[in-house]
């Protein structure tokens, strides 16, 4: 039973979430708004949950001293921290000009445009290190990533030509080689989703 | 070790040094870039110039510090456009960190166009997971914000009267960082028909192009260069405009290294022979 009812939950959903789509009645609609409802429901919860996972995790990192538990403490403090503060007034610990909104925009946004900015840095010790022209497959991706940098500078009387080229790469190779991919990405999802719901892949209840 | 072969090897420290001076120059002497409109910006550009004043706009502020740089711009200036006009507007900030750059964004252009609250914008805030999000926004609003970000009632806000969903707003315009861009792809557009415009970071321009040519995206404005697009065609330049110059520059350096590497390559094989 601990294993067939959730395979009858999954199954049940499942097909209604497929029909549904099909058939626009008002019932339909109803339980379709309802079952949003829950999903979003359940989703907190598995907040939550994640809130206690990385709480017990971090404390018991810091009550074994384990390497690098320094950062297990700044985790717990920051995130009482932030909950303490967010919670404090209610709505208006959010509001622009509150200490909770100071700690996000002097602390928080600076180290998260710190760390996407180090990205350039990486990218140029990649780019240099990676385009070279050693055969010709590498010749062309050297000349398609040059042609597409190259359309983000003013290059005077070629600039216009070279926005057209960087603009058919684009909308040409790229979109037969992006597309060629969502389509196997879409094809895969709905093998996998018809395999949950059929009860074929059971890896989401955990172990058997 | 040869010359060429140095060339080659290049220390990671010189290419940093080289990164760091290239983006520290725009910096201490700001220079103007010529910037070439794409149809795609323009195409988003046309659609809150078209929108008629009145009429809604939905904004979604969809990313975190981290594409601020590149996205705030957009977003800032969008949001400029829309007041200007008379353009009302529904925005929402669907990633975990958006909120607090969305409140920052409203109350800062709100003042400035001297705009109310529940009158003419309406912001409802976060709600987590996206994908579920925006499908019961299709349904109703009210299904994932029964109250908006400052905890009023939908209900009791003028704005909303008589808005359900997404068939109730002129259009979409997400500015988006991450996966959240998919779900309003395939959910608003593809189940509810909604006509979706994306302002996303340089890296994932490439991978909304098929979106457009398929007509599921109506306009697509790509990093700091379709901010600085949109910011030149709305008349209202800004950090984007600057920020074109340091890219600029810093795209110069990184070609300069790869031609360096190519030619130390090349050379040295030369020599082989």
């Amino acid at each position: 039973m601990r294993r067939q009812l959730p395979i009858l939950i999954v199954f049940v959903s499942g097909v209604f979430m497929v029909i549904q789509y099909f058939i626009p009645h008002e019932s339909f609609e109803f339980i379709y708004e309802y079952a949003m409802d829950w999903i979003i429901i359940i989703g907190i919860f598995a907040m939550l949950l994640g809130l206690w996972s990385l709480t017990r995790a971090s404390v018991s990192k810091v009550q074994a001293k384990a390497p690098g538990w320094g950062f297990s403490v700044m985790t717990l403090v920051g995130l009482a921290t932030m909950l303490f503060l967010g919670f404090y007034k209610g709505n208006k610990s959010i509001a622009e000009g509150t200490f909770f909104m100071d700690l996000f925009w002097y602390i928080y946004t600076p180290i998260q445009a710190t760390m996407f900015s180090l990205l350039a840095f990486y990218i140029a010790s990649a780019a240099y290190r990676a385009f070279r022209v050693r055969t010709v497959l590498a010749t062309i991706l050297l000349v398609t990533a040059l042609i597409i940098m190259l359309r983000l500078i003013p290059l005077g009387p070629i600039s216009g030509v070279n926005q057209w080229l960087a603009s058919w790469i684009l909308t040409v190779p790229n979109m037969a080689a992006k597309r060629a991919i969502w389509i196997g990405v879409g094809l895969g999802a709905t093998a996998t989703a018809l395999k949950i719901i059929f009860g074929i892949e059971r890896a989401y209840m955990g172990k058997d | 070790m040869n010359f060429y072969e140095r060339l080659m090897q290049l220390d990671r420290r010189w290419i940093y040094l080289g990164v760091a001076i290239a983006v520290t120059i725009p910096v201490l002497a700001p220079f103007k870039v010529p910037v070439y409109i794409t149809p795609e910006a323009k195409a988003v550009y046309e659609f809150v110039e078209n929108t008629k004043p009145g009429e809604i706009i939905f904004l979604a502020i969809d990313y975190d510090p981290n594409a601020m740089a590149e996205l705030h711009p957009m977003a800032r200036t969008i949001m400029r456009q829309s007041f200007s006009r008379g353009i009302r507007l529904i925005i929402s900030a669907l990633s975990q960190n958006g909120p607090g750059m969305a409140e920052q964004l409203i109350s800062q252009i709100s003042k400035e166009y001297n705009k109310k609250n529940g009158v003419d914008y309406v912001y409802l805030g976060y709600k987590p997971y996206p994908g579920i999000t925006i499908l019961a926004m299709g349904q109703n609003f009210r299904i994932p914000f029964p109250t908006d970000y400052y905890g009023t009632p939908l209900d009791s806000l003028p704005m909303m009267d008589g808005v359900r969903n997404y068939d109730d707003v002129k259009g979409i315009i997400s500015i988006v960082a991450g996966n959240i861009a998919e779900y309003w792809i395939n959910y608003a557009n593809g189940r509810y028909k909604a006509k979706v415009f994306f302002g996303v970071t340089g890296v994932m321009t490439a991978d909304y192009y098929p979106f457009l040519q398929s007509g599921q995206l109506f306009g697509l404005l790509g990093g700091l260069k379709g901010a600085s697009e949109y910011e030149r065609l709305a008349k209202q330049e800004g950090v984007a405009t600057e920020g074109m110059s340091i890219q600029t520059v810093a795209h110069l350096v990184i070609i300069a290294f790869i031609v360096v590497g190519n030619i130390g390559f090349f050379m040295s094989k030369k020599k082989k022979r």
